[in-house]
Parts: structure tokens; sequence; C-alpha cells
């Protein structure tokens, strides 16, 4: 009875190379668990950091006011830079929304093989441009020789935003089940029909949510429009033949400046921005995986 | 259709309808997937023309040369790629160990809500835009990292030359940080992609024959993943190449090539940042854009060679399965 026990005992516990194994193991996912901590402790930090220094000068007056004039002690206003961001960033998605869906309608529907893959290759590379790339195309084309306008910013943007907005639909363009368009086709529909009937409310929610995705990542591009549309007036522009106030410029402005006015003035700028972003990709993320779940069942 | 009364008049001007329908929605998508194409090769040549003027004046010697001096009309690009170099290779060695980690918790270890709840913040830290986490670097990450972190490092690791001199909020060391920061995410989802992937009949293979959780990831899932993983991170090179602004705010600007990685410095796109607005003569303005054509250069190279292996990958999986 107790040699039975004995055994058993020492064959649970195993032996030192077993012991040594599982330590290693459970070492291994402490790494893990803590790397996954860190990196959420990380984007509290950023976002806590943000928000602490930013939140003392939000009020209303501030959100809607003129910007300050240089060197005043008054706090002024962010309204310019809100709104501009708006025209600069509605003209861009005005752009890149249309001709990144064609583009997408494009690989998936027409496409053959030998014309696919140099396209398809085209919006890869443009997805990995880095923005300074774009900022100095737009400068020697259409700012150079001219004079800096909201225009040339917005161009900048939807080159950003359009590789985005074509791999978006065209992940949402292959989820749309083989059946409907072959459907369609067999009754007699054509091509166009199709397209414009069937295929593309099936796919407006993920469009959608793919465009809003990029929206939150080009209200937030500081590089093409930083000398595009990077000298501008206190006041609101609405017109994007001049220079359009933006609040990614005006951040990266009062950040290099020496003034510890101006960089309460960026945080609280960078909080309302942050805010934005934040909210956009998260509704988009969220409205995403509701979707995904709901197509893949 | 052709087996009913094709005649009358409704088919026949619908049928009209449909062959300009068609032809136009073929004609729009053809004209913009040829616009992007044409857009990326018209980038190219823009900053290549603007490069010209400089290219004629110093050549490829402009890549040895490291002066950079306007009024005596000399230009150089080398403390721009050994910064770019620099900061690039710390944000890497920092990010990939801990978004390796990060991809295996959420693929193999956490419960479903920890799945979607982690999952989505590491997303979000991807989508902080550059401006902001700039902002937080230079006022809040680097006074720390000049009152700690390098004192520390100087302390300990003082007698290797990077880790030399005094401490700085703004230098290498802050802006490969930064740059960390911004990789990460990258690297993380997509790694965790690539290891959702791994075919479970494997892992449960593993596990059944006495492995632990670790000699598994090990053993399957890490090295069957390992051409993605390297995509991967030249997925994140190229994303910490090219990054401008925030790099510009926390770097400290300083085209020399510092020993010590507290020191300043200047990488391609933040010289440009700089510059850029308040250039002077024509000479620098072209340089500056000579600049830009090796970061394009730089940046192509990386891109390509990543696309390359997702696509001998993604063969090599379809092949096996």
């Amino acid at each position: 009875m107790a040699t039975v026990e004995q055994a058993l005992k020492i064959d649970l516990r195993g032996d030192a190379r077993l012991r040594r194994r599982k330590l290693v193991n459970r070492l291994a996912e402490a790494i893990a668990i803590l790397s996954a901590a860190a990196a959420v402790a990380l984007l509290v930090w950023v976002v806590w950091a943000v928000a602490e220094r930013g939140a003392s000068l939000i009020s209303w007056s501030f959100l809607t006011g003129d910007l300050p004039i240089p060197f005043s002690t008054e706090v002024g206003g962010i309204g310019p830079l809100i709104v501009g961001s708006a025209v600069l960033v509605g003209i861009a998605t005005l752009i890149a929304l249309p001709v990144g869906v064609l583009i997408a309608l494009f690989l998936e529907e027409f496409a053959g093989n030998w014309l696919r893959v140099p396209i398809q290759l085209a919006i890869d590379l443009m997805v990995g441009l880095p923005s300074v790339i774009i900022a100095v195309f737009i400068f020697g084309t259409l700012v150079y020789g001219h004079a800096e306008n909201g225009l040339a910013g917005s161009f900048g943007l939807a080159i950003v935003m359009l590789p985005l907005i074509t791999r978006a639909t065209q992940e949402v363009l292959r989820l749309v089940p083989r059946e409907q368009r072959e459907g369609a086709l067999a009754l007699g529909a054509s091509r166009w029909r199709t397209v414009v009937g069937i295929i593309l409310p099936a796919s407006l929610g993920g469009i959608l949510t793919g465009t809003v995705l990029a929206v939150a990542r080009a209200v937030g591009e500081t590089a093409p429009l930083l000398f595009a549309t990077g000298i501008f007036g206190r006041t609101m522009q609405l017109n994007p033949n001049q220079a359009v106030p933006n609040m990614p410029v005006q951040i990266f402005n009062w950040s290099e400046s020496p003034d510890p006015l101006d960089h309460k003035r960026a945080w609280a700028t960078a909080l309302v921005l942050m805010t934005l972003v934040l909210v956009m990709s998260l509704v988009a993320r969220i409205a995403l995986n509701w979707s995904r779940r709901n197509t893949t069942r | 259709m052709s087996s009913l009364p094709a005649t009358s008049e409704f088919t026949g001007r619908r049928r009209v309808r449909d062959w300009i329908g068609d032809r136009l929605l073929l004609l729009l998508t053809a004209g913009a997937s040829l616009a992007a194409v044409v857009l990326i090769g018209l980038i190219a040549y823009k900053i290549i023309r603007g490069a010209h003027l400089a290219f004629t004046s110093f050549g490829l010697s402009f890549i040895r040369s490291s002066s950079w001096d306007v009024n005596h009309k000399v230009f150089g690009a080398l403390p721009g790629i050994y910064g770019t170099a620099v900061t690039s290779l710390i944000a890497l060695v920092i990010a990939t160990p801990l978004a390796l980690a990060i991809a295996l918790f959420l693929s193999e270890l956490a419960p479903r809500w920890a799945r979607v709840f982690v999952g989505s913040l590491v997303e979000t830290l991807a989508a902080i835009p550059s401006v902001v986490l700039g902002l937080w670097g230079i006022l809040v990450l680097g006074p720390l990292a000049a009152n700690h972190l390098e004192p520390w490092l100087n302390r300990w690791f003082g007698w290797l030359q990077i880790f030399s001199g005094a401490p700085s909020s703004s230098g290498l060391l802050v802006a490969g940080l930064i740059l960390a920061i911004m990789v990460l995410p990258i690297i993380a989802s997509i790694c965790r992609e690539l290891f959702l992937n791994v075919p479970s009949e494997l892992e449960e293979g593993a596990l059944a024959l006495g492995a632990t959780r670790w000699e598994m990831v090990r053993g399957v899932v890490l090295s069957s993943s390992r051409p993605g993983i390297a995509a991967a991170m030249i997925l994140g090179l190229g994303r910490a190449l090219g990054e401008a602004i925030a790099v510009a705010q926390v770097i400290g600007a300083g085209w020399t090539i510092p020993h010590s990685l507290f020191q300043p410095g200047d990488t391609l796109a933040s010289k440009i940042v700089e510059e850029f607005a308040g250039y002077s003569t024509f000479l620098q303005l072209s340089s500056l854009f000579y600049l830009a054509g090796i970061l394009l250069a730089i940046g192509l190279v990386t891109n390509l060679f990543a696309q390359f292996i997702v696509r001998r990958f993604d063969v090599y999986r379809t092949e096996s399965s």
C-alpha cells in the first residue's frame, strides 16, 4: 500500500527535467502576458498624458474661437483648425472614395490575372509609401510655383486614403457570395446592373467602415499638409484655394515652440484630435467585427 | 433572352443601355486603376526630376558625404542615412520581441474576452496620430529618458560608446523608442494573424506528444511562421524608415554622425521636414529632393521585399495544404 502511494507521488511530481520544462513554459507564458499588459499600459499612459495635460484648456470658447495672436498670453481658440481639418479631409474623401472603390471593383470583378498583379502591387506600394514622400511630391507638382493651397493638401491626404479604401473594399467584395453574383447574371442582368444593384449594396457597410478608418488615419496626417497648407491665418478659411488651417500642422508648430503656453495649446489640440481619431477607429472596428461575425456565420 | 421576342422596343433600349453601362463601368474602373499605377510612376518621376540639379552637382558621392553647408553649396546624405538606419534598428530590436510575445498571448494564451479586448487596444495604439505621439515624445518620454533611462544605461553600459556621454531629452535613442511604439502594433497584428493561421492539427499534435505549451509554440507556431515574421518585421521597418513628423519632433536635429545614441541627429525624413519649408537656395531644395529620392528607393526596396516574402509564403502555404 505504502509503496504504491510512494510510486504515485514520484510519478506525479515528475523528474527534474520535466520540472525544468514546466518552469520554462511558465516563464514564457508570464513574458507573453507581461508584454501584452505593457502594450496596454503604454496606450493608457499616452492617452492619459494627453487627456491630463490637455483637458484644462478645453472650453467652448477654446473649441470655437480664432487662433491666438502670435506671442500673446491669451489662450485663443482652435475653431479654424477643427473646421479646416474637416474641409481638407472632406475633399480628400470626395477624391479617394470613388476612385478607391472603382479600383477595387476593377481588381475583383474585371481584371485578368496579368492586369491584377501590377495594379495590386501599385496599391500595396502606395500603402507603404512614406507620407513625407507624398508631401515632397505634392509640393513639387501642386505648390511649387503657386501659392500654398488647401486643395494640394487634400490631394496629398487622398493619396494616403486611396489604398486603404481600395483594400477595405476588396475585402468586402470577396465576401459577397458567388451565388448572388451568378444568380443576377443568370437572370439576365448585365454586368453593370449586377455591380450597381447587387454587389455594391451588399458591400456598402464594409466600404463605409473602411472609409471611416481611412478618414481617421488622414485627419491625423501631418506631413502631406506641412508644405502644402502649412502657413495659414488666424481665422476660419473655407476656401480650399487658400492655405487652410488644420490641427496636425498647428500641433506640430506648437510642439516645436519654446513657450509653455504653446505646449498647453498643443496638448489641448492633441486631445481633440486624438479623441476624434480614437472614436472613429473604435466605432469602425466594432462595426467591422460585428459584420464579420454576421457574414461568416 | 434570345428565346424571348426581342423585337419589343423595351428590350431593345435596355440592351443598348446595358451595352453602354457595361462599357462605361469597365472604362471607369480600368481608368481609375491605370491612374493609380501612373501616380506611383509620377511620384518617382517628380522626385527624380527635383533631385536632378543636386545629382548633376554631386553625383553618387552625395551619399558618402556628410556636409550640409548652404553657404558653401556642399550637401551630403550620410548623416541622414546613418540616423535612419540607427533609429529604425533600435525600433526593430525593441519592438520585435515584444510584438511576438503580444501576438503569442493573443493567439495562444488569452481567453476569448481578453483576445478581443487586448487585440483592439493594441490596434488602437497604431491609430494614435504621429504628431500626438511626437508631442508626447518631446514633453513626456524625452525628459523621462534623460533623467532615468539614459543615466542608467550610461552607468551599466557606459563602456560601450553608444551609451557614453551626457543624457539628453532629444536624440537618436528617444527617436528609436518612439518608432518602436509605432512599429509595435504593426508587427504584433500581422504576427497574430500568422499564428492564428497555423493549422491546429499541428499544434494539437505537438501537445498530444507531451510538449509543453512553450515547446509547442517554439517548435510548431514560431518555426512554421518564420517567413511571415520576417515580412512583418520588414513592413515595420518600412514604417520606421519613413516616419518624419514624430522623429523630427524628438530627434533634436543635427547633421552629424554622433558616437552616442543620446546625442541629437537626423534621419532622411526628419531633415526634409525641418528644412523643406524654409529652403534658401535651389541647390538646397534639390538636395532635399535627393534625400527624398534615397528614402523612396530604400522604401520601395523594403516594401517590394516584404511583398515578395508575403507572396512566396502564401504560395507555399496553399501548395502544402
